[in-house]
């Protein structure tokens, strides 16, 4: 049991890192790695909202979307001559679904934040409306239907896709404050370097697909 | 004196102004090249690296892309007055999950096996900043027909970058170019181009040429 959620998060912090494996975020991730202090900051908003909203899209999808989800209505006294729920599939809805949770989240999380600490709001708030629309938090949302996780597992996977965002977030910020003082080509100066920075760290992210978890199933 | 330059500039907007003009000619041309979505406002990164991989899967996700930015511009355009603004971030990313729904059922209908490779990415359209982009600075203060002119020329540039980078994706990854292969049966195969990062490698050297080309650069 542990083991297995042992593997799950190392195996998305590292092996199916958001950004070095699928891309996610990317829009978000080159524009606030200019600095560490900026970086660090959305890295931690979107591994929080990442850590509640799978799990939250998780409910959504196994009791509402999923064929056959609706069955529960069912067995609360719903009878079956006026609907049966078994059959049942609202595939078409999941992007709408998806979406209006994590927006809906996103926006509560902002409000709660502003009412109940200024401090923490000063420093996330101009984060947070940003990653309602960073992919990395659809994209954990959309690959669930594909991995059959248990809720809590899908907890875990949440949880550590964000940490491996924060950490190639905060990994490229510091490169790039390096980079700063060194001599690019004119015309490569700034998105076309970061792009190249960020293959090279992908490749380095390539090593670790043949890495064995040692109490893993694989 | 103001009121004067005031009064002449109401005259200038009353006037009609043609389909074509200059102004709307700039709205399709700047984001080919000069505003370039991906390269200069560095939006839509996400799809334009992981889709890459082959040209087919890049032309259906161009077209998905162009098709949704068209309609969910005119869309928030035409409502652009009774949008409020609190709540404008849920409805223009309602809208666009509307119209992302719409392509993903087309798409699993008519080309079910570009669909399997790229389901997920065009569930991602939703949150694909060129469009949020557009939708925020764009439709919500102009005009349904400059609002389409916009979305087709920022489809436009979407493609503009991403075709390249499949095309030399595929050319040096697979040894082929839409699926029929262009540099003989014994090309190995490259495994760094398939992989994302090559996409990022391309993209980095496309950039590069482009603006050596116009002379843009940022500091940084």
């Amino acid at each position: 049991m542990l083991e297995n959620y042992l593997n799950i998060g190392l195996r998305s912090i590292f092996v199916d890192n958001m950004i070095f494996a699928y891309f996610l975020g990317m829009c978000s991730y080159l524009a606030v790695s200019k600095k560490i202090g900026t970086a660090v900051g959305l890295g931690a908003a979107v591994t929080f909202v990442l850590l509640m909203t799978v799990p939250l899209n998780w409910l959504a999808y196994n009791y509402v979307i999923k064929e056959g989800a609706l069955v529960w209505l069912n067995d609360l006294g719903v009878s079956k001559e006026f609907a049966d729920f078994s059959t049942v599939n609202l595939e078409v809805l999941k992007f709408i679904v998806f979406i209006a949770v994590v927006a809906a989240f996103v926006q509560l999380t902002e409000m709660a934040v502003e009412k109940l600490s200024p401090s923490l709001y000063n420093a996330l708030g101009i984060f947070l409306p940003l990653i309602a629309v960073n992919c990395s938090i659809l994209g954990a949302a959309l690959f669930l239907p594909g991995k059959e996780f248990s809720f809590g597992q899908s907890a875990v996977y949440g949880a550590s896709s964000g940490i491996g965002w924060f950490l190639a977030v905060v990994a490229l910020a510091a490169i790039r404050e390096k980079l700063s003082y060194s001599d690019v080509p004119k015309p490569l100066r700034g998105l076309g370097i970061t792009f190249i920075t960020v293959g090279l760290m992908a490749f380095a992210f390539l090593s670790f697909i043949g890495f064995k978890i040692p109490f893993g199933v694989e | 004196m103001s009121t004067e330059t005031q009064a002449v500039e109401n005259v200038e907007v009353k006037e009609r102004e043609p389909l074509f003009s200059k102004k709307n000619r700039k709205l399709i041309n700047n984001p080919l090249d000069a505003d370039n979505p991906i390269t200069v406002q560095v939006l839509g990164v996400c799809s334009a690296l992981a889709v890459t991989v082959s040209l087919i899967p890049t032309l259906v996700m161009c077209i998905s892309v162009l098709f949704v930015l068209i309609f969910s511009n005119l869309a928030i355009s035409v409502m652009r007055n009774v949008i409020p603004g609190r709540i404008r971030i849920i409805v223009q990313l309602l809208v666009v999950a509307t119209l992302v729904a719409i392509v993903d059922q087309v798409l699993q209908a008519y080309a079910y096996d570009v669909y399997k490779l790229i389901t997920v990415f065009v569930g991602l359209i939703i949150t694909n900043c060129i469009i949020m982009g557009r939708l925020e600075a764009f439709a919500l203060a102009n005009k349904p027909w400059p609002a389409f002119l916009d979305a087709v020329g920022n489809g436009l540039g979407y493609a503009v970058i991403l075709i390249p980078v499949a095309f030399f994706r595929e050319l040096f990854g697979s040894g082929s170019l839409l699926g029929i292969n262009i540099l003989g049966e014994n090309y190995p195969g490259n495994g760094v181009m398939m992989s994302p990062v090559g996409a990022c490698i391309v993209l980095g050297l496309i950039i590069w040429f482009q603006r050596a080309r116009n002379g843009y650069t940022e500091e940084a």
